[in-house]
């Protein structure tokens, strides 16, 4: 416990100079360290949201609309397949997440089985003895989709982010369906809220002029009653438009916002080359009739096809503002969201709080060193500054190791230093008590040493561990600050065993050798 | 070089054992007043736990509480309810839980800051949907149950499972009074509150470690030393690093409580009760519940358990 070899003391200090050295930039403005030649450590700790101020948004990819979806095209595609197979049937319709309807002729459900296999592999049949089934999606299917969704859409959410020139956002799924933005510097994140809010899928679709709107029972196959929500639409206005896509939004390329000839906020837009030219095809063999532009399920404008449009272009005119233009521009140029996505929690801290927390943070634990610094010098005298130098690079090896891991300090984290400076003497306490109950024993000054080292190893190793099962758990169970405090927390614990242990002794040891003391003043 | 303070020269004789009926009632008193209270009138859930929406403001100058009252009242979000945080600038709001889901909660946020004065100052705003705000409040459970019986385990992996039972009834008895300590006051718990709990959690272990390794020395030292003796022994021995121990934490604390602002002020309450009661716990429960679940004397005989006082290790 005593000798220390070579290469561990060369080991010990080379961990002490690094953990200094990686403390450093912290002490100075980004912007000062981002100067620095490359060769210097640069890595800073990263502050979180509630101390450099931004904003947080959880969302939740809402699965259901997705799954009412795909279950309303299986709804489509087997009433088309029942009638050009003369199938007979009653009730089809999709109740939560599955579909049921009841054969005429249960004789028959091999035939549909095959039926539904071809139309989606992934539906599961079950069949009861009086013509009655179910169909739903198995779970494997369920997940695959899932998780396709939600990657869709934590990469539409980047680019639509990213368009509104956000700084360095953090874009991450978290569990299995849901997304969290972090956005530092965003103090108001209304804008940002409403551009996520709207999938912005957007399909042209021609206007069916022989069908009544409002006459429901009548409306031919394949048709649909959608919103009208165009300029001069008045509220509650519907219209029928056919269900075929002439074309989607997907093949869209560009799209900004403008004016019209009028003078009055529009969105121009520009298709890819197949989507040019379905839509000329489309325009082409249906001029004099109105097509619709469909967004979000309502229809945003229905203008008349005057001639065939053969470049690829087009404007939307409508009731926007000049900022209802810009959203609906940046949400096509980014793309459609598969699904609408769902806020679920959003905390923005501004600016002048976070510096403010900062303050207090860094004084708090400015004054818990002072405190417990003078407190080890005046009870334990000269042994005390042996513990009180290991307490300052326990500092230094935290703040490094922060930095190293690219760990977020937040308040609660700084909470979590100061309580671990606080805890990280007790190491100290441990040993010298032991040291001076031994030499109150009578043993030699040596041997004390040796025995108060060695009992209050097992001790410290004992209570700190503890101390990290509650980090590690804190850490995987708990969300937001609680996650930030147990980071600081369990490294802590660990930097301070190795600075209590090791960098204590050290001194200790390299005292005695030194001066060769008879007694020990503790 | 100076001198050291040394508060403890000699080795006291407190009686310990001797005080811990005493203790035991105190202690029975605290958690089950803890668990009436928190029966009786609960918790004051921060909105992290409730859902809701928080909106910390500065308004220039100091804030006309009463009429900002009057104002959101008439907005029908149910109930508001503010108060001066820090200074007599900053005003928090709490607006409670609206109807509906998630969407509704958002929606009430545009409605206060439209209806306040422009020239106020949004200096924090965290809106918690009530899906969250339940999944959160499980976790936190989930997490404070799995700190006790991981760290009774532990207890018991590296001592015997007696010691573990002390363990966790002592770490139990500091979590429960402390939630009681909330909801006696009804300081807002929030999520910080829990990770105070799951701290003083591991605090309190920490500090019953210390005490129960003594107390297996101690055992394995004396083999036929009564057990009252024994912890006695135990205790008294330890006494100085329990008192230098919790004074330093609780420094770090007390600097916490008095210059990290009003954000963490929930935080340092708990914890300073914690690293009290903590401390209190390791001595009058921990610590005399061995006395009634005794451990095993004659444990595996192994290096370094035998050797009374006397016997010199080589070095």
């Amino acid at each position: 416990m005593l000798y220390f070899p070579k290469w561990l003391v060369t080991l010990i200090l080379a961990i002490c100079l690094a953990g200094v050295v990686m403390t450093i930039p912290n002490l100075f403005a980004q912007q000062t360290v981002e100067r620095w030649p490359a060769f210097l450590p640069r890595k800073q700790v990263s502050l979180g949201l509630d101390l450099r101020g931004g904003s947080y948004l959880l969302y939740e990819v809402d699965m259901r609309s997705v799954l009412t979806e795909r279950l309303n095209n299986i709804l489509d595609g087997l009433r088309e397949a029942f009638r050009t197979a003369r199938i007979g049937y009653t009730g089809l319709a999709a109740e939560g997440d599955h579909v049921a309807f009841t054969l005429r002729e249960p004789e028959r459900i091999e035939e549909v089985r095959a039926t539904v296999k071809k139309l989606d592999p992934d539906l599961e049949m079950t069949a009861g003895a009086t013509g009655a089934v179910t169909l739903k999606f198995n779970d494997v299917a369920l997940q695959r989709v899932q998780q396709q969704i939600v990657d869709q859409s934590i990469e539409i959410v980047r680019r639509r982010i990213d368009e509104t020139g956000t700084k360095e956002p953090t874009i991450q799924r978290e569990g299995a369906d849901r997304i969290v933005l972090e956005l530092p510097g965003v103090e108001d994140p209304e804008f940002v809220k409403r551009i996520l809010g709207k999938t912005a899928k957007m399909t042209f679709q021609l206007v069916d002029e022989n069908a009544a709107p409002g006459d429901k029972s009548r409306l031919p196959a394949g048709d649909e009653i959608l919103p009208l929500k165009d300029s001069h639409g008045a509220p509650g206005a519907t219209i029928v438009v056919q269900k075929r896509v002439m074309v989607s939004g997907d093949t869209l390329t560009d799209a900004q916002a403008t004016f019209d000839q009028y003078g009055a906020p529009a969105v121009n837009f520009k298709f890819d080359t197949v989507g040019a030219r379905r839509f000329g095809e489309a325009t082409k063999s249906n001029v004099g009739k109105r097509f619709a532009i469909v967004l979000d399920n309502a229809v945003i404008s229905a203008p008349v096809i005057r001639e065939a449009i053969l470049g690829g272009q087009g404007i939307i005119t409508g009731s926007f503002t000049s900022e209802s233009a810009n959203e609906l521009a940046l949400q096509l140029r980014a793309g459609a969201l598969p699904a609408p996505l769902v806020a679920l929690e959003e905390r923005t801290v501004g600016p002048d709080l976070g510096a403010d927390s900062i303050h207090a943070g860094a004084l708090a634990s400015i004054v818990a060193v002072i405190l417990v610094v003078v407190f080890m010098l005046v009870f334990y005298g000269f042994f005390g500054l042996f513990a009180d130098i290991a307490l300052m690079f326990n500092l230094c090896l935290m703040m490094a190791t922060l930095s190293l891991l690219g760990a977020t300090l937040t308040l609660p984290g700084i909470a979590g230093i100061a309580l671990t400076l606080g805890m990280a003497v007790d190491a100290n306490v441990l040993i010298y008590e032991r040291l001076r109950e031994e030499l109150r024993g009578g043993r030699s000054l040596i041997s004390s040493l040796q025995a108060g080292f060695e009992r209050a190893f097992g001790t410290i190793f004992d209570s700190h561990l503890t101390t990290l099962v509650a980090g590690f758990l804190m850490f995987f169970l708990g969300s937001g600050p609680v996650k930030g405090f147990a980071v600081t927390l369990s490294i802590g614990v660990v930097t301070s065993l190795f600075s209590a242990i090791l960098i204590t002794r050290l001194q200790i040891v390299t005292w005695l050798r030194r001066t060769k003391p008879k007694t020990i003043p503790i | 070089m100076f001198r050291p303070l040394i508060i403890i020269r000699r080795i006291p004789n407190i009686d310990f054992m001797g005080l811990h009926r005493l203790g035991f009632a105190l202690s029975a008193l605290m958690t089950l007043g803890s668990i009436v209270l928190f029966l009786a009138q609960g918790l004051n859930y921060g909105i992290d736990f409730s859902g809701g929406t928080l909106i910390e403001a500065r308004t220039p100058g100091p804030a006309d509480l009463a009429r900002m009252r009057s104002t959101l009242d008439g907005l029908g979000l149910g109930e508001v309810s503010l108060q001066s945080f820090g200074g007599p600038d900053d005003v928090l709001i709490r607006v409670a839980r609206q109807p509906g889901d998630d969407r509704a909660q958002m929606q009430a946020v545009a409605k206060v800051k439209a209806a306040l004065p422009a020239d106020i100052d949004y200096r924090r705003t965290e809106v918690v949907g009530p899906k969250v705000g339940g999944e959160l409040i499980q976790a936190g459970v989930i997490a404070t149950v799995l700190a006790l019986v991981a760290i009774a385990l532990y207890v018991w992996l590296r001592f015997e499972w007696q010691f573990g039972v002390g363990a966790m009834l002592s770490t139990l008895h500091d979590t429960v009074t402390t939630v009681g300590l909330f909801s006696l006051l009804q300081i807002e718990f929030n999520l910080t509150t829990l990770a105070a709990i799951l701290t003083i959690a591991g605090y309190s272990v920490n500090d019953t470690v210390v005490i129960y390794d003594r107390v297996r020395e101690t055992l394995r030292k004396y083999k036929t030393m009564d057990f009252r003796t024994l912890i006695n022994k135990s205790l008294n021995e330890t006494l100085s690093r329990t008192i230098l121990t919790v004074s330093t934490v609780a420094l770090a604390v007390l600097s916490l409580l008095f210059f990290g602002g009003a954000v963490l002020r929930g935080f340092s309450i708990a914890m300073l009760w914690g690293v009290v009661v903590g401390t209190y716990s390791s001595l009058f429960i921990a610590a005399p519940i061995l006395y009634y679940i005794r451990p095993r004397r004659a444990s595996q005989p192994k290096e370094g358990e035998t050797p009374p006082a006397e016997t010199q290790r080589v070095s």
